[in-house]
């Protein structure tokens, strides 16, 4: 397998990161992170993770910002918030994090090369989604589970909250108690 | 649901129904005679224009779009001018009730597109037929009391001798 | 037997592209059939060179951006929304043998993603316009689509689990004794009410909802961005006919004709009920869509699911 594509899509995510935290306007950094989930997809079907790629694609870029996209959409951010985002730009305020960021980084590389050189066959097997559903109710069906848990609570807490406390049989129809 | 299901139905058995359209140019809509359409003049049945130019048809005229000019010859009035400018018009037919010679009359027809809009703006050449319109026997001069060339006053129909005003009998 | 992919994809697009533009005309004639009128009939014989006239006329059009608009994005949002809905055609499966990719592994969620891509279409346009009637059509087709999504995903795995596979063509090829149709009638009826509503064709049009919305999210667009919005839409139906056949109506499977000519039998069948669908049904309210969602679909989908998965177990081997 050649890495070429893996590298292009982790070029493209690197680039669109970056991109993300210098955007003035918010939906254009929110629309860079869409990027940069789908160049992170595109790395994960490069592995051989074609069902963690999708899911990716499915949940991450496909609903959770969209979501973001809608909030901000509804913030009516103006010239003022643009001006607020450009001087929070301003070279004082993101130097010093940048510098911490990169010792980091050096230290990141530093590790890994101390690290032994993995075993095994250097081909990497993709993993189809019947691998990983058996995986998951497998070994990992405890958090499974948990998970499975959160939502319902997610879910009842939803219904709760959004539930007509006015209705009183016949005029329930209002459009706030329902999304 | 059943409601949809069936609304669905429906909808799908109109496939069967006879369309309701009428493809115009290729089939004319029926249009009744008494149809308000284009304006016309229309003349009296010996060949003369029936148009007096007594203006009421421009005073009823809820859009001002007709526009005329008496002239006189002979002690008969006619229009000078007579110009209706159709991009104005709004078809209501007040013209032709106002209109006490029968002369201005409306048609059942309505094709009169034209690309410039000033090609709309109707003469009297263009208003101007050669029949009668809808009333095929009315005269005006022939019912009114106005002297011209081949009736003088006391000649029209119905119409009593002039009453001599120099005389002492009854 | 198989072709080389690139004249596949070639094929496909220009199909696609055509097939879109057709129906353009095709729908309007069919609205009028079911309507007791005529529909487009003058341009060429029975009016079908109107698709081409139309397309003349929209290319030449001026291509307007308005001065308050956020430029980049305008001009994206058409793009993607043609786009996700172009490449979800890369997995369906036309036969057996004729297909951009009907073997990948993950097929229907890829399907599944692009359909989650495609809101940001609708909802960039309207974020972009920067004009209050936009902004609404683009809020409602986010929280719509969004919520769609939800059970249009949960409504597939019934078959996912029949079929023991997200492998588009595997699916078709388990259909070979009993189409999905039958035991998988509830998550049908789902995945279709929520592919309208995906593709917010009507009676789901609630972005758009030209009553109160002037246009929705695409107001504010003209010329071929526009053209593109609405080559996406019928693209769309296209799309959402086609995963329905392949899911739930054995795909390219049937008696003595040939596989593909099966293929597109089924599938204009099914775009002509999403027509008679717009013909016959007014828009619900925006606050019924949601409910008709979250308090009827959704239930109704998990309900799917768990019976699916009690079936399957119980008949096990072993």
């Amino acid at each position: 397998m050649s890495d070429l594509p893996f590298i292009l899509f982790s070029l493209v995510a690197a680039w669109a990161a970056i991109m993300v935290v210098t955007r003035d306007i918010a939906v254009h950094a929110l629309l860079y992170l869409v990027v940069v989930l789908l160049s992170l997809a595109g790395v994960f079907f490069a592995l051989g993770a074609p069902f963690a790629a999708m899911l990716e694609i499915i949940i991450y870029a496909g609903a959770v910002m969209v979501l973001f996209v809608f909030v901000v959409m509804m913030l009516n951010l103006g010239q003022t918030d643009r001006d607020r985002e450009r001087h929070w730009m301003a070279p004082g305020v993101w130097i010093g994090p940048t510098l911490l960021s990169g010792l980091l980084l050096i230290a990141l590389c530093l590790t890994l090369r101390a690290m032994p050189p993995t075993t095994g066959s250097d081909t990497l097997a993709p993993i189809g989604p019947q691998t990983v559903g058996i995986l998951l109710y497998g070994p990992y069906v405890l958090s499974v589970e948990l998970a499975s848990f959160l939502l319902l609570a997610g879910l009842v807490s939803a219904f709760h909250i959004g539930r007509d406390t006015r209705a009183t049989g016949v005029n329930s129809g209002t459009a706030t108690g329902d999304v | 649901m059943f409601g949809i299901l069936r609304t669905l139905w429906l909808t799908f058995l109109h496939m069967a129904h006879r369309r309701v359209t009428v493809g115009y140019p290729e089939h004319k809509p029926p249009l009744p005679p008494r149809y308000r359409g284009r304006i016309i003049l229309s003349r009296d049945p010996d060949g003369m224009e029936r148009c007096v130019a007594c203006n009421l048809c421009a005073v009823a005229c809820p859009v001002d779009c007709i526009s005329l000019q008496k002239a006189e010859q002979d002690g008969r009035w006619y229009p000078d001018y007579f110009r209706i400018n159709f991009s104005r018009c709004i078809f209501c037919g007040m013209c032709e009730e106002s209109c006490p010679t029968y002369a201005i009359q409306l048609t059942p027809d309505f094709e009169m597109s034209e690309y410039l809009r000033p090609n709309l703006v109707y003469e009297k050449d263009d208003l101007l037929i050669s029949g009668t319109g809808k009333y095929p026997d009315y005269s005006f001069y022939h019912v009114a009391g106005v002297k011209i060339p081949g009736k003088d006053k006391g000649e029209a129909e119905r119409e009593s001798p002039p009453i001599d005003l120099h005389t002492l009998l009854p | 037997m198989t072709a080389p992919m690139p004249v596949i994809i070639g094929v496909t697009l220009a199909i696609l592209l055509g097939l879109a533009t057709f129906l353009t005309w095709f729908e309007r004639r069919l609205l009028g059939l079911w309507q007791d009128r005529y529909g487009p009939n003058r341009v060429g014989p029975g009016g079908i060179l109107q698709a081409v006239a139309d397309g003349i006329k929209i290319l030449f059009k001026q291509d307007w951006i308005p001065p308050f608009a956020d430029r980049g994005v305008f001009v994206l949002a058409p793009a993607i929304g043609m786009m996700t809905v172009l490449l979800s055609f890369g997995v369906v499966p036309v036969t057996a043998f004729w297909s951009i990719a009907g073997t990948l592994n993950v097929g229907l969620l890829f399907v599944l993603a692009m359909m989650g891509m495609g809101v940001y279409g609708v909802v960039l346009a309207g974020w972009a316009s920067n004009s209050k009637y936009a902004l609404l059509g683009s809020m409602r087709a986010a929280a719509q689509m969004i919520s769609y999504e939800v059970f249009m995903g949960l409504s597939v795995l019934g078959v996912v689990m029949q079929a023991g596979s997200f492998t588009m063509r595997d699916i078709v090829l388990a259909q070979s004794g009993l189409w999905f149709v039958v035991p998988q009638a509830l998550g049908c009826a789902v995945f279709t009410l929520a592919g309208i509503a995906e593709t917010h064709r009507l009676p789901f049009d609630l972005p758009e909802g030209e009553n109160e919305l002037g246009a929705g999210f695409h107001t504010e667009y003209s010329g071929m961005k526009f053209g593109m919005f609405f080559l996406a839409e019928y693209a769309g139906v296209v799309l959402v006919s086609a995963l329905l056949v392949t899911l739930y109506l054995g795909g390219w499977e049937g008696p003595l004709l040939p596989p593909a000519l099966w293929f597109a039998l089924k599938t204009s069948a099914l775009v002509c009920l999403f027509v008679l669908l717009r013909a016959a049904l007014p828009r619900p309210r925006y606050d019924q869509l949601m409910a008709l969602g979250w308090k009827i679909l959704l239930p109704l989908s998990l309900l799917n699911i768990a019976a699916t998965g009690a079936i399957l177990l119980l008949h096990a081997p072993g």
